[in-house]
């Protein structure tokens, strides 16, 4: 349960990162909190030849408010800029952001969720982002909220909408030469109410499933995550009584729940009609 | 930019229980190897290594993290506290004081790192609920006491500081 052998940089600039990361691609990997990342060195899952640490890189440590998004998410509630967190904030620090359950509400109420107390301390939101672990709550949510991320490299910046982003199990959109610099999420929108529920083995375990629903005038969007392979997003009508049971019904048979040691799928299925169902009641 | 080279010792320092400390190691070695066989401080415990049982949880500038998910080179300038730096003068501090008269412990294994994530929560959080205070400490794994003494002795810590800093005040 120790790391292998390898180099260790600690980066002073986001130009340093993209240089290094444009020299040795797939050989390093880029160290923030290391909530993740740590634990995957320690058991050899991950044996990079070089790690970034980008934890001390101040141009990284900040979070903006209003910052303009391509709103390319059409099917996402109105809404007018984002909070833009850089890849060094920790959840920790975003969780005590006084503003936060105003800016962005979902995040707030999913925060808490996160690991726990002592691994919010060191692990970033960006992190958790680019691990893209299916069960991981920060992926649902900016998928939930339509959100976008912003890569940095050497050949410049690009912004992707989470949807595009999150590409399966711990894998994304990210490049070999990519840093993960930003992660966007959309302001809340007038008149729209944000919720999350999970349900996890013990508090600040893996979700067995979780569910991220924004409800508006005329819209239910409603996002799972836990079950399958990256976090999954529809939008509906504002259904209710048995439309609303059929639609839960459905979407919890799309998701293609598999039996693992935590729990069987149709007990995850059952977790995705019933957490989504009190959530939508609770919004309506 | 610094660089830390695979299979060559660097020099760390690190401000440890208020006193400056150096060492050598790899690039590789953990935190809480660090602390524990190149510091000599062995109340720094290592149970699962991966993040999970919170045995090995010390204070880095201010706040609690788990010194296995740290390596010790990413410390170097940093503030390292650990329970060895909790009594003073040997007496326990009212954290310890409190575990002990709950009987917040029995076989001790998880026990300096609680108290280093209770610190760090107290200071932040003057007055917890007790579901908060069990949230917190979801994130340690205690196999002897079934938790309720330890929640108690934070609890009752809590309340015995608002008290002092009340008659403080008055």
């Amino acid at each position: 349960m120790k790391p292998a052998a390898v180099d260790y940089v600690r980066a002073d600039s986001v130009a340093e990162v993209t240089a290094i990361l444009a020299e040795c691609g797939d050989d390093a990997r880029v160290l923030a909190g290391g909530q993740s990342l740590m634990p995957m060195l320690n058991m050899r899952l991950a044996a990079p030849r070089v790690l970034v640490d980008i934890s001390r890189v101040a141009e990284l440590a900040r979070i903006r408010s209003g910052v303009a998004d391509h709103a390319s998410d059409g099917g996402r509630a109105a809404a007018s800029g984002a909070v833009a967190v850089g890849a060094a904030v920790t959840q920790a620090r975003l969780e005590a952001r006084p503003t936060l359950a105003r800016e962005v509400p979902m995040v707030a109420l999913a925060l808490p969720y996160i690991g726990h107390f002592q691994t919010r301390n060191r692990g970033t939101i960006g992190g958790s982002i680019a691990h893209a672990d299916p069960s991981a709550e920060l992926p649902l949510v900016l998928a939930a909220l339509g959100g976008e991320v912003a890569l940095r490299s050497q050949r410049g910046t690009r912004r992707v909408a989470a949807r595009s982003f999150f590409a399966g199990m711990l894998t994304t959109d990210c490049r070999p030469d990519e840093l993960v610099e930003e992660v966007l999420f959309p302001l809340a929108g007038e008149g729209a109410r944000y919720g999350f529920r999970e349900v996890a083995l013990r508090h600040g375990d893996f979700a067995l499933a979780a569910v991220a629903a924004t409800v508006t005038r005329d819209a239910i969007r409603i996002a799972v995550g836990g079950v399958a392979d990256r976090p999954q997003v529809e939008t509906w009508p504002r259904l209710a009584g048995s439309a609303l049971d059929d639609a839960l019904d459905a979407l919890a048979r799309r998701l293609d729940a598999r039996d693992d040691a935590h729990a069987s799928a149709s007990y995850r299925r059952h977790l995705v009609r019933t957490l989504g169902r009190s959530l939508v009641e609770e919004l309506a | 930019m610094r660089r830390y080279s695979r299979g060559e010792q660097h020099r760390v320092e690190v401000v440890l229980d208020g006193r400056s400390r150096e060492g050598r190691c790899e690039s590789r070695m953990l935190l809480s190897d660090f602390l524990r066989h190149v510091l000599g401080a062995t109340g720094v415990h290592v149970g699962c290594e991966h993040g999970v049982c919170g045995a090995c949880t010390v204070i880095v500038d201010g706040v609690a993290q788990r010194s296995c998910l740290a390596l010790a080179v990413a410390a170097d300038g940093r503030d390292v506290r650990t329970v060895h730096g909790l009594a003073r003068d040997d007496v326990l501090s009212d954290l310890q004081q409190a575990f002990r008269r709950h009987h917040a412990l029995q076989c001790g294994f998880c026990t300096p790192g609680i108290l280093m994530s209770a610190t760090d929560f107290l200071a932040r959080n003057p007055a917890p609920t007790e579901q908060a205070v069990r949230e917190m400490l979801s994130g340690h794994l205690c196999r002897c006491t079934g938790y309720t003494g330890i929640v108690a002795a934070i609890l009752d810590v809590a309340a015995l500081r608002r008290e002092r800093g009340g008659t403080q005040a008055a």
